[in-house]
């Protein structure tokens, strides 16, 4: 069944062009190759930028290939650029990133996914009201958010702390604010309403007939999505994960918020190496830090290529 | 799976009971009731409450002053210009990214070379953050050292185009780098739409002699419209939150030209600490979302039942 | 056997006192420009040679990127052990409630009152007769600075107040020099409609408007003719297109911009450049007209912690901060004054030394930042970033929003 499906996304449906050269064939390749100069002109601006020494860049071609290529700024902004007093660069914050968004990317795609399952095959009486609150919350600013957010995760903690203490004295206080629990509890908030709603039009588009016999089997809720779901939704699970992983790799806000200097993600470092001056800008510099933060979603984009159009084909369609 | 296949289901297998009925799938969805209740309901109701109250650098709930936030709010200068930049953007950019997501997943629709490569290109932007995209674009629109100072240097000594220093076009600057960003993903998720339209509608509209334009317009985009719904929830939740970006690429400059209301909310609530006031703008921006939202949900769920 | 393992709980029982007195501090700070950094460095060297750590917070973007960080950590139980903002009206509300570290014992044990000047600074620390705070330095923001290089290729001399500087302006744009350099950021705009007030509209008017919100001196003749000189700035600003005011600062350095009205932190970026104050560029306090320093400046918090090491430590940070030596390290690298004056700071450039014989002579005012809420602060600067670019706004339109503003203002 999971071979039929993906084999209906699986090739272009559209009109087949006749010939190699016909003029219809020279406007498409035309047309793309000048959509594509468009798309690619910033990335070799920033790629050509910091290859280059900034007294070149003061000169002001920006377009020009660098005379003098230099790794300089690389290394500058991976571990010489200065925060503050601290002067390492963003090599301080990569690692950090990493435990930031392993655990969050995981849980917010195991709640989603459950979510849009529970939606699409179990709808129960209120359901879709909570789906459509769902998608509202899509829409509010997360800075409107962070003082209540705030007091709920210092207040979910206490509640923790006490129930903790009932059964052992001595427990320790429980501290969800600051933690990196409180931090991966907000990215799953806040990643729930667009990855649930790519899941439900997923599971939705499940073959009915499927499900049913899963039933009459005697299969239950746990048993159809582990044994049924989970093995036929790579496609849409990919997509879930470079939404997340994109999302999570680029989030400051939050990161900065919910961790302590010694964790802070590599986007606090970015966005200190491109906010503070140091008199001049170093463009250079700022483009290396760039790309190098950049790096993680952009190899996850170039790698997924395929899959990534059919999950979301498959996630998508049916709505 | 519709609702009542589940239900007759139900009977069939398990014993009914209302309450329990369902009960695994209830337990499982308790996060996400959870999120819907408590974070986007009760955050939503706890903004609005304060945005009746005198909060200015903590949330104070017992300094109660009606409208006034609101008066002060529709008063300022630099709200309405917020207001008319987010109407201009989100107009223009809903629009431009849904023609150009759709012309160029229809050009990549037709069986050519190199699909990869090209969809790769045009969607690599969308893994950058906004703040990376506003700096890229900030310097290649700036007037001494990028586009405008190339142009000129081949030999157009008068070409000017300088959307980032002038106020009057300083929001389409913005709208270039919005679309550079979020078009791929637009085409994406369109592309993928076209992929899952049967490839008997085509030979059908072959045979009855269609030109391939009109089956696009009157055959393929009607039967395209759930994904054309997920599209335009993802880029209108993208539109009204538009801060990250005019932040690192103008910082609503020049002069107040490029101001946004998430900005404008953001800025009351941090920079000038008065949370009432920027808590009433964000109710106004939670409005306008609702105006939007409610009738779509009644035709999206409302309508089904009946139908 | 018995002593050896007397000796081995002694060393551990040693050890462990020692780890207890080295304790981490986390601050939270936003500077983090060359001169700024630099001066923090030197706080941080002399917490460090106590023996115990500072761990670095730094938060680029200026305080409307670090504040609602400060601000949610402090409110959601996990704050950090130190912190920088804006004394006065800002930390107010935190204050009252009781979220900040009392320091009245290290005041009184310092004789903060008697050396900290002027005592103003410390009386926007104190709030019921109990001290929450370290003022650090002072800043003025009426400054002119002047580019002796610009001046040099427009081949006339480096004027000496701003009616000069005005006067001169065609001769530099001729040269090709844009006359002002001005960041698009509103604040800075603000700054500069602060400074043209003093110069102008004279400190009486400064005071009548800022101390005591007369709506009527807003809505003076006087105010006007300030209003005038204002929209007559901005027009010198043409072809000043940066975003902060350090790369506006540098378009001074290199010559690029006849001159720059910022506060003097300004200092700091001309002294990584290495330029000499008096040959390489020129400071005007109170713009060369009215030689006035307004007694801005930064503070540090220590946000209350529930465990006593900490607290100490806090308090050894909150001692080191106003002690002499560190104030003397510290205010050289960030271009600023120290808060006491019973320093040495003959290593002090000729603007500094400016500027502490204008403090010496009690030639003070409160700043704005001081005297307005920063609601208040929030709406002057949007008022002024938007009279600042938008020239079809005329002088009359913008004072009667001034006054409206005033008038509100609490």
């Amino acid at each position: 069944m999971a071979d039929t499906t993906a084999t209906t996304f699986e090739g272009p449906s559209g009109p087949k062009p006749k010939r190699a050269f016909s003029s219809t064939n020279i406007i498409i390749y035309g047309t793309l190759f000048v959509v594509c100069l468009y798309y690619l002109l910033p990335l070799y601006v920033m790629i050509m930028t910091s290859l280059k020494g900034m007294p070149e860049i003061r000169l002001g071609n920006i377009f020009g290939p660098p005379v003098e290529m230099t790794f300089e700024p690389w290394v500058k902004a991976w571990a010489e650029a200065c925060t503050g007093i601290n002067c390492d660069g963003l090599s301080r914050g990569f690692s950090n990133s990493i435990w930031i968004l392993v655990p969050s990317v995981f849980l917010s795609i195991a709640i989603a996914s459950v979510n849009g399952y529970a939606l699409a095959n179990w709808k129960f009486k209120g359901s879709e009201v909570f789906f459509t609150i769902l998608i509202f919350g899509a829409f509010i600013p997360y800075q409107v958010m962070i003082y209540p957010i705030v007091i709920l995760l210092r207040e979910s903690g206490d509640g923790i702390t006490n129930v903790m203490q009932f059964f052992w004295e001595d427990a320790p206080r429980f501290r969800l604010m600051g933690s990196l629990w409180g931090l991966v509890i907000v990215h799953t908030i806040f990643g729930m309403p667009i990855l649930t709603l790519l899941f439900r039009n997923y599971f939705t588009s499940v073959p009915e007939d499927l499900f049913k016999a899963a039933r009459v089997d005697g299969a239950r809720f746990w048993g159809i999505y582990f044994r049924i779901m989970l093995p036929m939704s790579l496609p849409i699970f990919v997509v879930a994960m470079i939404l997340q992983v994109t999302g999570i790799w680029n989030d400051f806000l939050f990161g900065v918020i919910y961790t302590k200097p010694e964790t802070y993600p590599m986007t606090v470092q970015l966005n200190n190496i491109v906010n503070s001056v140091q008199g001049v800008k170093e463009y250079n510099v700022n483009m290396a830090a760039t790309l190098l933060t950049g790096l993680v979603p952009l190899i996850i984009y170039f790698a997924s290529g395929k899959l990534f159009v059919r999950g979301i084909a498959a996630g998508a369609v049916k709505g | 799976m519709s609702l009542s296949d589940a239900e007759q289901l139900n009977e069939v297998v398990k014993p009914p009971s209302k309450l329990f009925k369902n009960l695994t799938a209830k337990i499982a969805a308790i996060p996400m009731i959870l999120t819907a209740l408590v974070i986007f309901i009760g955050c939503t109701i706890w903004t609005i409450y304060h945005s009746f109250t005198k909060s200015r650098l903590l949330p104070s709930p017992d300094k109660w002053v009606g409208l006034d936030n609101y008066e002060r709010l529709w008063s300022e200068n630099r709200w309405i210009v917020s207001i008319e930049n987010l109407a201009i953007y989100g107009i223009c950019s809903l629009i431009l990214s849904l023609v150009i997501g759709f012309c160029l997943a229809a050009l990549l629709d037709r069986k050519i070379r190199f699909e990869n490569t090209i969809r790769t290109i045009i969607l690599y932007p969308f893994a950058l953050s906004f703040v990376v995209t506003g700096l890229v674009w900030q310097w290649i629109l700036n007037p001494e050292l990028g586009l405008q100072n190339v142009i000129r240097n081949l030999g157009f000594e008068n070409f000017t185009f300088d959307p980032i220093n002038n106020a009057e076009i300083v929001i389409f600057g913005i709208l270039i780098a919005g679309i550079w960003q979020g078009s791929g993903f637009v085409m994406v998720l369109l592309l993928a739409g076209m992929r899952g339209i049967d490839e008997d509608i085509w030979k059908a509209s072959r045979v009855e002699g269609i030109p391939t334009w009109k089956t696009y317009i009157f055959i393929v985009i009607p039967m395209m419209r759930p994904v054309f719904v997920t599209a335009l929830v993802i880029i209108s939740a993208g539109i009204i939150k538009v801060y990250d970006l005019v932040v690192a690429q103008t910082s609503g400059g020049p002069g107040i030209a490029s101001e946004v209301p998430a900005k404008y909310v953001i800025d009351k609530m941090f920079q000038s600490q008065n949370l009432g006031l920027g808590f009433a703008a964000s109710t106004m921006m939670l409005l306008s979302v609702l105006v939007v939202l409610i009738p779509w949900a009644y035709l999206e769920f409302g309508g089904k039942k009946n139908g | 056997m018995r002593i050896l393992k007397t000796a081995l709980a002694v060393t551990t029982a040693l050890s462990f006192t020692t780890l207890a007195n080295a304790t981490d501090l986390e601050v939270t700070h936003w500077w983090t420009s060359g001169g700024e950094a630099a001066a923090v460095a030197e706080f941080a060297k002399a917490f460090d040679a106590t023996g115990n750590k500072w761990v670095d917070g730094a938060i680029a973007g200026s305080g409307g990127t670090a504040r609602p960080i400060i601000i949610s950590r402090i409110l959601g139980g996990d704050p950090m052990h130190a912190t920088q903002l804006n004394h006065g009206r800002q930390a107010e509300e935190l204050v009252e409630a009781g979220l900040m570290l009392d320091l009245t014992d290290v005041a009184e044990a310092g004789g903060w009152r008697d050396v900290v000047n002027p005592v103003r600074l410390l009386d926007g620390c104190t709030s019921d007769g109990k001290v929450y705070c370290v003022p650090v330095n002072i800043h003025s923001p009426q400054w002119l600075w002047l580019s002796h290089e610009a001046y040099k290729t427009a081949g006339i001399d480096v004027p000496s107040d701003w009616f000069q500087f005005v006067e001169s302006a065609p001769k530099l744009t001729e040269a090709g020099i844009v006359p002002l350099a001005m960041g698009q950021q509103s604040w800075q705009t603000n700054l500069a409609f602060g400074a043209i007030m003093v110069a102008v509209g004279g400190t009486d008017l400064y005071l009548d408007v800022l101390t005591n919100k007369n709506a009527e001196a807003a809505a003076s003749a006087e105010m006007t003719k300030v209003f005038e000189a204002y929209a007559a700035a901005r027009l010198l600003s043409e072809g000043s297109n940066v975003q902060d005011w350090n790369q506006a600062t540098n378009l001074v350095i290199t010559g690029k911009a006849g001159g720059q009205i910022h506060g003097d932190w300004a200092q700091g970026e001309f002294q990584v450049a290495n330029q000499v104050a008096g040959t390489d560029y020129t400071c005007l306090p109170g713009l060369g007209v009215n030689e006035i320093i307004a007694t801005g400046g930064d503070a540090f918090y220590f946000p209350k912690q529930d465990d006593p090491e900490i607290e100490k430590a806090q308090k050894e940070l909150a001692a080191l901060m106003i002690s002499k030596e560190v104030q003397v390290a510290f205010n050289l690298k960030k271009g600023s004054l120290p808060i006491r004056g019973d320093v040495d700071l003959s290593a002090a450039n000729d603007c500094m030394k400016k500027g502490l014989a204008i403090l010496a002579a009690g030639n003070v005012l409160p700043d704005g930042v001081n005297a307005f809420t920063a609601d208040t602060q929030g709406q002057l600067d949007d008022l002024m970033v938007e009279f600042w670019n938008d020239t079809s706004i005329t002088v009359e339109d913008a004072q009667s929003r001034y006054v409206g503003i005033i008038k509100d203002a609490d």
